[in-house]
């Protein structure tokens, strides 16, 4: 117990004290894009690796959040604390809504449904000119201020995010271990199971999906905040798959798997961006999905808890009787 | 009356593209029901088979040659697929399973990104491509040609199952498993069979539409999730209705387009997805099981 907390607050220090040793801006930038990605996966993780269900449509609500900020505060002139909420908000009504037909299906036609949605969210950010600027993007977001301070540049916008993150995974972490992430545990494990002692299935599934959906949401409008420019290309089904590859390889069945995998994602594809094309000088594009594939199979097939289990594993630490991720139970297929 | 040629206009160009979906979607539900893998790389092996016939009638061969060599690559890209990332998961859940397709998918349109680059490419029509009108809408014969071999896919693939020994092999294995393991018959043959044959009949459909379409290395993930939809609405485990499936949504789609809007016709595709498996998962055709997902 006071090793877990002993483990948390040296993660806040470290993050504390990061800028104040490196002051690369790239290196900022690249933290800053990390955190995003594992306030997204916090959530993304407590659903998939807490609750065992599978989402293909995270994306949305990333652009949702970053959307309603956008309009919120640029259009109309919200402070944009308040679009943030704002944003937060109609996140966690739709996903409620969405919710309960949704997670009323089980394995492929809860991916098949999650990833419709995607697409139709997606479909709308294109389409809607009149109010996301379609194609062409929206420019002009407001960065965020308190009182007279500005988040606008990187050493500040990166305490601003690892902020919300530290306090999403603090939030996350007491959930796991209250009474609800009990619950959830249990029906990942079998939901007749859980049924049968008196646990509301559907209550707890869309509680965390709507969590999931809140924390999607705020790191999409700190994301709009932060690069003042959003199109709906930066939200299509393609990063929902992306924010699965991250919880996939940080591991699903810990907290902190959101954080490395977040960061093995963003760092990799960094990584990549600068060597391919030394090696392939004709390649363009998404090349690098090359490597993420590749990942994501040989991840499921050896390593199918992620990387924080194969560190318990090597450090001796992990124990058979807890959690495991649903990618690590067999016999689920036909 | 020009409502009317509009209408058969856009009734042709529903059935044409239907008849693509109609082909992948006959590879998912056939890939679904002999190894329970939802498998997103299925729009993939579209986008392998029209840029490989398109290099290989770009090296001189002619086009049947350059058709039939380029979609015997893909059944082995299929076969080889299924050997290195379906058979060592096959016990996995079906989220893990999903996922590694997701995989393949991945490495199948970035490798094709290394092979033929970004820009996309055109294969030259089966035949002239005058025109032909009919009620005075103008239908090109690339189309005709598209609906024809689909029809004639999905006869066949109806013969293959019905009449054929493997045919009827694989077909035990999608009612039943384990009596089909009984009385002799290997699944995990099977599975490589049904497999390497949806990877085919996906090029097929590749090569089919590249004269009208073009093709590129990201057409795959597009076709591939339209034909989930028409698998769907067929029910995902009954081929002939995931074949109606696909031209009702060809239809649906290409009079989205013509009276309302092209951008929102993926919209409204997957709120049918979304209405489907809200009201009817068992597909349209479905009689009440009581049997739930």
């Amino acid at each position: 117990m006071h090793e877990r907390r002993l483990g948390t607050w040296l993660f806040a220090l470290g993050i504390l004290l990061f800028p104040l040793i490196v002051h690369s801006n790239y290196l900022l930038s690249i933290l800053i894009m990390i955190g995003f990605y594992s306030l997204v996966c916090n959530g993304l993780t407590m659903l998939m690796g807490y609750a065992g269900q599978i989402s293909l449509g995270h994306a949305a609500f990333y652009g949702i959040g970053a959307y309603t900020t956008a309009y919120l505060s640029a259009t109309h002139g919200w402070s944009p604390w308040l679009s943030i909420i704002a944003g937060a908000i109609i996140s966690a009504f739709i996903a409620f809504i969405v919710g309960i037909p949704t997670f009323k299906l089980k394995g492929h036609y809860l991916a098949l449904a999650t990833l419709g949605f995607g697409v139709i969210v997606y479909t709308c950010f294109k389409e809607f000119t009149s109010i996301t600027g379609g194609m062409n993007g929206f420019f002009g977001i407001p960065s965020i201020k308190l009182f007279a301070w500005e988040f606008s540049n990187d050493a500040r916008f990166y305490y601003l995010i690892w902020i919300v993150v530290f306090l999403s995974l603090l939030f996350s972490q007491n959930i796991i271990h209250s009474r609800v992430g009990r619950a959830l545990r249990s029906i990942e494990g079998s939901e007749a199971a859980s049924d049968a002692v008196g646990i509301d299935i559907m209550r707890y599934k869309l509680q965390v999906f709507v969590y999931s959906a809140i924390c999607a949401s705020i790191a999409g409008s700190l994301y709009a905040h932060y690069v003042t420019f959003i199109n709906p290309q930066a939200f299509d089904a393609m990063l929902s798959i992306y924010f699965l590859i991250m919880v996939i390889t940080g591991g699903a069945s810990s907290i902190w798997g959101a954080v490395i995998g977040s960061s093995v994602f963003v760092l990799l594809s960094e990584l990549l961006k600068e060597v391919v094309p030394l090696v392939f000088s004709n390649a363009g594009g998404e090349f690098e999905i090359v490597f993420f594939g590749v990942l994501l199979v040989v991840m499921l097939i050896y390593m199918p808890n992620g990387l924080t289990a194969a560190w318990k594993k090597i450090t001796g630490k992990w124990r058979t009787s807890t959690t495991l991720s649903p990618a690590a139970k067999g016999g689920g297929g036909r | 009356m020009e409502v009317f040629s509009q209408f058969i206009q856009l009734f042709f160009s529903g059935l044409t593209i239907g008849s693509i979906y109609a082909l992948i979607a006959i590879g998912f539900v056939v890939t679904y029901n002999v190894t329970g893998v939802l498998n997103f790389a299925q729009g993939e092996f579209a986008m392998l088979g029209a840029l490989t016939a398109i290099s290989l009638s770009g090296a001189g061969l002619s086009l049947w040659a350059a058709i039939s060599l380029a979609i015997a690559i893909v059944v082995l890209i299929g076969a080889l697929f299924e050997k290195t990332a379906i058979y060592p998961a096959r016990h996995s859940s079906a989220a893990t399973l999903i996922i590694i397709t997701i995989g393949v998918s991945f490495v199948f349109r970035g490798l094709a990104i290394f092979i033929w680059g970004t820009q996309p490419q055109s294969l030259r029509p089966f035949t002239s491509n005058h025109p032909i009108t009919i009620f005075q809408a103008v239908l090109l014969p690339q189309n005709l040609w598209a609906i024809a071999i689909s029809l004639v896919g999905v006869f066949s693939m109806g013969y293959f199952f019905n009449k054929t020994y493997i045919g009827k092999a694989v077909s035990a294995c999608v009612v039943n498993q384990f009596a089909a393991r009984l009385m002799g018959i290997h699944p995990e043959k099977m599975s490589l069979i049904a497999i390497s044959i949806s990877a085919g009949l996906g090029a097929l459909a590749g090569i089919v539409i590249a004269p009208i379409s073009g093709a590129s290395y990201n057409m795959g993930m597009m076709l591939g999730m339209k034909a989930f939809v028409a698998a769907v609405i067929g029910g995902l485990t009954n081929a002939p209705a995931a074949v109606v499936g696909a031209f009702l949504l060809g239809i649906l789609e290409s009079f989205a387009e013509g009276f309302w809007s092209a951008g929102l016709k993926d919209a409204i595709s997957f709120a049918l997805l979304l209405m489907m498996l809200f009201v009817k998962p068992n597909g349209l055709f479905a009689k009440a099981t009581g049997k739930r997902v």
